[in-house]
């Protein structure tokens, strides 16, 4: 039971980073058709755009500054004017193909040009353990935890309570109507993406100190994304939340209670099982379906 | 097309056809393999071909199904079966595993075959690596016997690679036999124009279904010549990243072309082994390149040798249109 406990708040921690990188995708589908394939890409690479900061001399605050500032130009903006402007006009598939060869492309070069070993990362939460409730609980597990449900929240707030969060849900929903009532749909869309490149920085620099920096490691990250999104619902906000959660409860119960060796299996048949009883996900609507 | 420019096709193919026969006679064993390989993985890409050029679904599981062909193939010959009982179980698996995987899926959108061949490719490298007492895990399958064709031994470089070359002109025959057929029509149709298809009597989603499931066979068809050819196979060679280079190739070579999958898998087989200088950075360029061409031509290099073609062909018609107006206006 208490072991239980243990795997359910691990669980949520990094279940809470997923939803983090599962929200930027669900994001960028609903405005702009992208479904990127090198969401985990995205993630690995901050960590070691920090890195390179932290190894030209300067302190770890600025690295992570420097670093979400690089992820916001490179991931943000880069990703929309380079890649998904020229591609859009081609068409849904496409676009989602070319974000498969940027993953390759980002791997290849992070192995090129920083390392293929898996490098050390500091943990912006001090490493320890906290008595919570009369139980011990990794301090590093409740920090990622808090920061990551704070980041939710204020996204949330950020969508449903202002006025910019409300015309960037008018863009998602009907970039016609949005334009006609003088939404300026371009500069919304810029924004989901800058949005996404700040979820996965963010979730780049809480995950990397459990999992180390390695140029592989946005393999899992985006699989475990994408899973999250669509086993929350992919056209939902509060669903990739939701899924991100889940996966990650799933993930930490089946490393223990499955066999080691069938643990990433898990999720896997979770999301085969969601699509075929529930396509539209936990919490999402149905979309008419296009096949 | 005029009478001229098939008889040129025709030239060119026999032309292409005799080189791939008579040039590798004197190449060395590596050669052959590299050749051996981009044919293998030519019938592969040919598969997901089917899927994505001619049915407009992405399929990450291609390598998956190599994968299952192979083992398919190199647990029953070392057993001491014939490789041709091999190639049926690698079909029918393929073919099964793919309808069951798609079926689900196409009901909802079109990229949710993408997120569950996704996650098949993970569960299948899972299975291969875990299930010892089947694939023998980690540890791999060695000593994979090459098969007797015709009561010829293939086991020595040259012959297996005619004996690739052979399959990949029967998959080549029967795809374009297919892709002529109805159902090639059919699938064409459904690419095109959903809709219309649908609205004309076509059961879209049995039709891409089908589409998916043969192309899937087409990766197990791979995957039994793959285990003879490397004779030893671990888990690795098939893990999510063949599926991507399967899918590059397609892409790069022209999906929905019939000649793109052998442009394609030339491209991706042979370049590496020509741009052995570019060391580490090889893979980085190719992706890059892919890029740029997916931008300047979703369609792949046959689509702008196409496009380029349609041009002319365009200019031609109207300067001959030109010139019968103008006769016309000066007839008295």
């Amino acid at each position: 039971m208490s072991n239980l406990l243990d795997l359910l708040v691990a669980g949520l921690a990094t279940g809470a980073i997923y939803a983090l990188v599962a929200v930027g995708f669900t994001l960028l589908w609903q405005t702009s058709q992208t479904i990127n394939f090198a969401q985990g890409e995205f993630v690995m690479l901050p960590a070691f755009l920090m890195l390179a900061v932290m190894h030209a001399g300067a302190p770890f605050w600025l690295a992570i500054i420097l670093g979400i500032l690089l992820s916001l130009l490179l991931l943000g903006l880069g990703f929309k004017l380079l890649l998904v402007d020229p591609m859009l006009r081609h068409g849904v598939l496409p676009l989602a193909i070319a974000t498969m060869a940027l993953a390759i492309g980002m791997k290849e070069a992070v192995k090129q040009f920083f390392s293929a070993e898996a490098s050390p990362f500091p943990s912006i939460v001090p490493a320890g353990d906290v008595w919570v409730l009369g139980r011990v609980v990794s301090l590093q597990s409740l920090g990622v935890l808090a920061l990551a449900i704070a980041v939710v929240i204020g996204l949330t707030a950020l969508l449903n309570r202002t006025s910019i969060g409300h015309q960037m849900q008018a863009t998602a929903q009907n970039p016609t109507v949005a334009r006609i009532i003088g939404v300026p749909v371009e500069r919304m869309i810029l924004l989901t993406f800058l949005i996404n490149a700040f979820l996965v920085a963010l979730a780049s620099l809480l995950i990397t100190p459990i999992y180390l920096a390695k140029f592989s490691s946005g393999e899992v990250l985006g699989q475990a994304a994408f899973i999250a999104a669509i086993v929350g619902g992919f056209n939902q906000v509060r669903g990739a939340i939701a899924g991100g959660l889940l996966i990650g409860v799933v993930d930490n119960l089946a490393a223990a209670y499955v066999s080691t060796q069938y643990r990433a299996a898990v999720p896997l048949i979770l999301l085969i099982v969601i699509i075929l009883f529930r396509p539209q996900g936990l919490l999402g609507r149905p979309e008419e379906r296009t096949v | 097309m005029t009478a001229a420019g098939k008889y040129w096709r025709i030239a060119i193919g026999v032309a292409v056809i005799a080189a791939l026969i008579i040039v590798p006679m004197n190449f060395n064993r590596y050669g052959l393999f590299i050749l051996s390989q981009w044919a293998v993985m030519t019938i592969a890409a040919m598969g997901l071909n089917l899927t994505l050029g001619y049915a407009g679904q992405v399929s990450l599981a291609q390598g998956a199904f190599v994968g299952i062909g192979a083992y398919a193939a190199a647990i029953m010959t070392t057993q001491g079966m014939p490789l041709i009982a091999a190639l049926g179980v690698a079909i029918v698996l393929c073919f099964a595993i793919g309808w069951i995987l798609g079926y689900p899926a196409l009901r909802v959108q079109h990229h949710y075959l993408a997120f569950v061949t996704l996650a098949f490719s993970t569960l299948a490298f899972l299975v291969f690596r875990n299930e010892d007492w089947l694939t023998k895990g980690i540890y791999g399958i060695s000593n994979i016997p090459r098969p007797n064709v015709l009561g010829f031994a293939t086991s020595r470089p040259l012959p297996f690679y005619y004996f690739c070359l052979g399959s990949l002109g029967v998959v080549s025959l029967a795809m374009w036999w297919l892709i002529r057929s109805p159902w090639g029509r059919a699938f064409v149709a459904l690419r095109e124009n959903p809709v219309r298809a649908l609205s004309l009597g076509i059961d879209t989603r049995r039709y891409t279904l089908m589409a998916f499931a043969i192309g899937s066979a087409l990766g197990g068809v791979a995957g039994t010549l793959y285990a003879p050819l490397t004779q030893y196979i671990d888990p690795v060679p098939f893990n999510l990243s063949l599926s991507l280079d399967l899918l590059m190739m397609v892409i790069v070579g022209g999906s929905g072309f019939f000649f793109g999958p052998l442009l394609g898998a030339m491209i991706a087989v042979l370049l590496p082994e020509w741009l052995r200088f570019t060391q580490g950075y090889y893979l980085m360029l190719y992706a890059v390149a892919v890029m740029l061409l997916l931008i300047y031509s979703p369609s792949g290099i046959l689509g702008i040798l196409d496009r380029y073609l349609t041009e002319r062909r365009t200019k031609v018609a109207s300067a001959l249109r030109a010139v019968t107006k103008s006769r016309l206006e000066t007839a008295p």
